[in-house]
């Protein structure tokens, strides 16, 4: 179990402090793969480097297991943490071969065991990550994907407490991605290895945690099971970041608020008051798109300004007014662009949270830098 | 819109003619014949110098000037000597340098950025004067730091003496290890800092890691570093003349000094010791550009700069910090305030208690002499046309190699890089070879500032070649290219465009070789005479006879002054958004 508890972090740079992680708390139970997932620069690396020990946190208790490892005064070195990590670059040493870099968390371990079981261990630990038969070849001969599976086999060879990544897939290309994030859900599933994953990306996120914490700014804005995230956004930036959307901002009514020009019934938090602000975030895929009127609750018209086929779906903006709608047809569907539609936004599927001010940053999402 | 489109095209078109495929060639054709009688021709005359009766060929071939050279017992010594000293400065400087680059790049270490400033010292302390400064601090009897030693501990004389193996070693190693701790912030800094981390995450130590992971993934940059080290010290001067001759350890270049300047002046034996040298100083880079090759292959130098990550190493941090302050100390300190006792002085003895009869009489001595005011007017000079014609000429060389595919750039590239190989001691006795040679009688510049000019614009050759090829390589084709397509000649476009985009490059390597000019005393040593001498040749010579007192208070100007210079570099380049290179 991994603990960490108010945790604080400020960088000094030639322009003055920059306040990376402010006051992040969470709990990994054992055997969870736990993920933090924000846009670039919101302080996941911070976070996740102060757990490993390689960030000292000016304030703030980091516990793993029962120890603690971080904050009432005590510092524990990274080297005797008994943590695994993968880091975005891999860092496998290029002067070694296969079987020494996943050797040599063995070999620094106190006491050493022996040769046999060094061999026996490197062996178990390239198999799991499917590098069998390579253990000889020089690492810097290794394939993207295979040093990345080689980064964790190094972090899992020891068996240790904890596994850190660090958007270890953010360097594949798309195919291997896809890959390499079904290979390690499976993995870890399998070996019930407490991880906790940092990624930008909210697909992989989705894909792969027990739980998520979506993190902006230094700190934790929500946090739960993926589709607690998806589905129910506890605010406008995360509704924005975890998936795409369309953010319909109106004053409450009585069973909804004011929007496209009528009342779109929606579910209201308890704690708003008719006239205060809410902002209703509709989701693609929960938005119906017709040719003809159903008369269903929360059905308008609306035009259709753009149809692409996808493949797998057809992606649909249609405007009611001056507001753009994004919604999710099935591919059959035959529609043409500049007809009229009739939009309906399911009342199950509308949940309405305070206005926070927060506005989609349309279709310029920033995405992660290259340092990371 | 399309107007212009087509004048575009039309343009674009009009440049893949140019520059004309006659024209190209002859340009590269007379700037090879320029460069090869520049680097190539004085090697031919020192090759053949040396098999010639009395260092000319024309009087008969003889393989006496080996035997000179070599026949005598002190051969094997000679080369002993050379290697032992050799080795001793790049295992010393790497050492320093890599000990120091370490805490500065990976440690927490309190004030470490501030080291950032040791960069300059070989720039502001030139080795003559650094030499000098040692003698003072360590020779035996009359060392400032040997006289504190033995009296402290009630010794007749200090258990140690610079006058030594080791004293050499240490006053050239130290001397060199700052461009050491230059080299090895670059490799650190390119070196992914997860690496090391990732060793830590594995449950290694600080010690292991650095012993297991980090010193091997830079052991290329390591050996290449000890090994330019090495040559440097190989190549020197300072040291082997002022400490090994007087204490009795010959290496080459005090050797090669002693035969034209011994009883009479044997060019032949001269241009036999020089070759050897060479030969030694060329197989090194070899080596070097192999282990180059070689760390590229490694990949571990990326040339992508990483978030400087440090190590937090405790309380140890505090013995590092000693260790930084110990090494400027050494390095700047000692020596400089040693220069400073001794320019103060009416005579020099090691005893504090002459600062009593202190005075400035050194320096007004000094500046009212006729010889430095000749040595520093021919050194300003000198450094100025040198730089100079050296931007000019690489400019247009490092354009050719890099913007044009015109055949015989290749060559153009060669000839150009030939001058990295011949020590500046080397090059002094080739240059002699070749201009009192007969057939040079018509180019009478022997004796004249022009050969000074000659030996610095080939010594310093490929140091504008590098600076600006680099700089080239980073100048985008298009810009050029856009330069044309608005309708500018070749020339038009060189002037108005590559230029300007370069001249940050430019201005930071015109001061560069004007500093390394000025400071050169290899070759000058032998190619001045009491009319074109130069400021460094003006300290040898002073110190040679013994004007200690005016050889302090002139190290000290020149080293106030040099500090005066790079901090106008400093504010010049940081203008322009130029790195500094050393
Ligand atoms: N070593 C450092 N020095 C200065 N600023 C840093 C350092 N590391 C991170 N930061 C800053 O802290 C903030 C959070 O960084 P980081 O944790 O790397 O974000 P993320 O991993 O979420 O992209 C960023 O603004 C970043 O620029
Ligand atoms: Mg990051």
């Amino acid at each position: 179990m991994l603990v960490v508890d108010q945790l604080h972090k400020t960088f000094t740079t030639d322009r003055g402090g920059v306040r990376a992680v402010r006051g992040v708390s969470f709990t990994v139970e054992e055997g969870r793969f736990y993920t933090l997932l924000g846009p670039s620069g919101c302080g996941k690396t911070t976070t996740l480097r102060s757990i490993a020990g390689l960030e000292r946190p000016e304030s703030g208790t980091i516990s793993i297991g029962d120890k603690v490892v971080s904050g009432n005064g005590s510092f524990v070195p990274p080297h005797q943490r008994d943590i695994g990590m993968v880091f975005q670059s891999y860092a496998i040493w290029p002067h070694m071969s296969v079987f020494q870099n996943a050797a040599f968390p063995l070999e620094s371990a106190k006491p050493r065991p022996s040769k046999a079981e060094i061999k026996r261990a490197v062996e178990e630990a390239l198999t799991l990550v499917g590098l069998e038969g390579l253990e000889s070849r020089p690492a810097p001969q290794l394939s993207g994907g295979q040093q990345q599976r080689l980064a964790l086999a190094r972090a899992l060879v020891r068996r240790p407490r904890l596994l850190l990544l660090d958007e270890p897939l953010s360097n594949l290309d798309a195919k291997l991605r896809e890959r390499m994030r079904i290979e390690l859900r499976e993995l870890q599933r399998k070996l019930r290895i407490t991880t906790v994953y940092v990624t930008h990306d909210q697909a992989e996120a989705l894909f792969l945690s027990h739980s998520i914490a979506v993190m902006h700014d230094g700190a934790i804005v929500q946090e739960g099971g993926p589709r607690e995230i998806y589905r129910e956004p506890a605010s406008g930036f995360a509704a924005d970041f975890v998936g795409s959307g369309t953010f319909l901002a109106g004053e409450v009514t009585s069973g909804g608020i004011t929007a496209l020009g009528g009342m779109v019934r929606c579910t209201l938090p308890t704690d708003l008051k008719p006239g205060e602000k809410a902002l209703l975030v509709l989701r693609p895929e929960n938005v119906v798109v017709r040719g003809a009127p159903e008369h269903r609750p929360n059905e308008f018209t609306g035009k259709l300004e753009i149809a692409a086929f996808l493949g797998d779906h057809l992606d649909c903006i249609v405007s009611i007014g001056d507001v753009l709608v994004r919604a999710r047809a099935h591919p059959s569907i035959s529609l043409r662009r500049g007809q009229d539609v009739f939009v309906e936004f399911p009342v199950e599927h509308c949940v309405a949270m305070r206005d926070d001010g927060w506005r989609p940053r349309a279709l310029q999402r920033t995405f992660e830098e290259d340092e990371a | 819109m399309t107007s212009q489109a087509v004048g575009i095209v039309a343009a674009a078109a009009r440049t893949r003619r140019l520059p004309r495929p006659g024209r190209g060639t002859l340009v590269v054709l007379g700037l090879a014949a320029v460069l090869a009688y520049l680097a190539a021709y004085p090697l031919a005359m020192l090759i053949l110098g040396t098999f010639g009766v009395d260092g000319e060929i024309s009087k008969g071939f003889t393989l006496d000037n080996f035997a000179n050279a070599y026949g005598s017992g002190r051969t094997f010594t000679l080369f002993e000597n050379s290697l032992i000293y050799a080795g001793g400065v790049g295992l010393l400087a790497l050492t320093l340098g890599t000990g120091l680059a370490w805490i500065v790049e990976r440690t927490n270490t309190p004030y470490r950025r501030a080291f950032f400033a040791l960069s300059i010292v070989p720039i502001i302390i030139p080795g003559i004067v650094s030499t000098i400064a040692w003698i003072f601090l360590l020779s035996g009897r009359i060392g400032l730091i040997s006289k504190a030693i033995s009296t402290v501990f009630g010794l007749s004389e200090a258990p140690f003496t610079i006058y030594s193996m080791p004293g050499m070693i240490w006053a050239e190693g130290l001397h060199l290890s700052p461009l050491v701790f230059l080299l090895m912030t670059a490799a650190f800094q390119s070196m992914d800092p997860s690496l090391e981390e990732s060793a830590l995450m594995s449950g290694a130590s600080t010690l292991h890691t650095l012993r297991r992971v980090t010193l091997p993934v830079l052991a290329p940059a390591l050996a290449s570093s000890a090994l330019i080290m090495a040559i440097r010290g190989l190549e020197s001067f300072e040291v082997p003349r002022l400490i090994g001759t007087p204490a009795d350890i010959p290496v080459f270049t005090g050797e090669i000094y002693r035969a034209l300047h011994g009883t009479s002046a044997d060019y032949g034996e001269a241009g036999a010791l020089s070759m050897t040298l060479m030969v030694v100083t060329l197989i090194g880079i070899v080596a070097y550009q192999r282990l180059i090759s070689r760390s590229e292959r490694f990949a571990t130098i990326t040339g992508k700069a990483y978030r400087p990550r440090q190590i937090d190493i405790g309380r140890w941090r505090y013995v590092t910090f000693a260790g930084l302050l110990l090494y400027v100390i050494l390095l700047v300190g000692l020596p400089f305030l040693a220069l400073v006792f001794v320019s103060l002085l009416p005579y020099y003895a090691p005893d504090l208690s002459l600062l009593e009869k202190a005075s400035m009489a050194n320096y007004t001595k000094t500046i009212g002499w006729y010889g430095v005011q000749r040595g520093v007017m021919n050194s300003v000079l000198l450094g100025a046309i040198a730089a100079t014609l050296v931007t000019m000429l690489t400019a247009v060389v490092a354009w050719i190699i890099t913007k044009t595919k015109l055949r015989g750039r290749g060559l153009l590239d060669a000839l150009a890089f030939i001058p990295i190989t011949i020590p500046g001691m080397v090059l002094g006795v080739a240059l002699i070879l070749q201009y009192l040679s007969p057939a040079f009688r018509i180019i009478p510049i022997y004796g004249t500032l022009w050969i000074l000019v000659i030996c610095y614009l080939i010594r310093y050759m490929p140091y504008g070649m590098r600076a600006n090829s680099s700089a080239m390589v980073q100048l985008h084709r298009e810009l050029e290219e856009a330069g044309s397509a608005a309708g500018g000649s070749w020339l038009t476009t060189f002037r108005r465009v590559t230029m300007p985009l370069l001249r940050p490059a430019l201005v930071a390597s015109w001061l560069y070789i004007f500093i390394v000019s000025v400071r050169e005393l290899g070759a000058s040593v032998l190619l001045t005479n009491q009319d074109t001498i130069v400021l460094a040749v003006t300290i040898f010579e002073q110190y040679e006879v013994g004007q200690l007192g005016m050889v302090a208070s002139l190290s000290v100007m020149l080293i106030v002054s040099l500090v005066v210079v790079v901090a106008v570099i400093q504010r010049v380049s940081s203008r322009f958004g130029v790195r500094q290179e050393a």
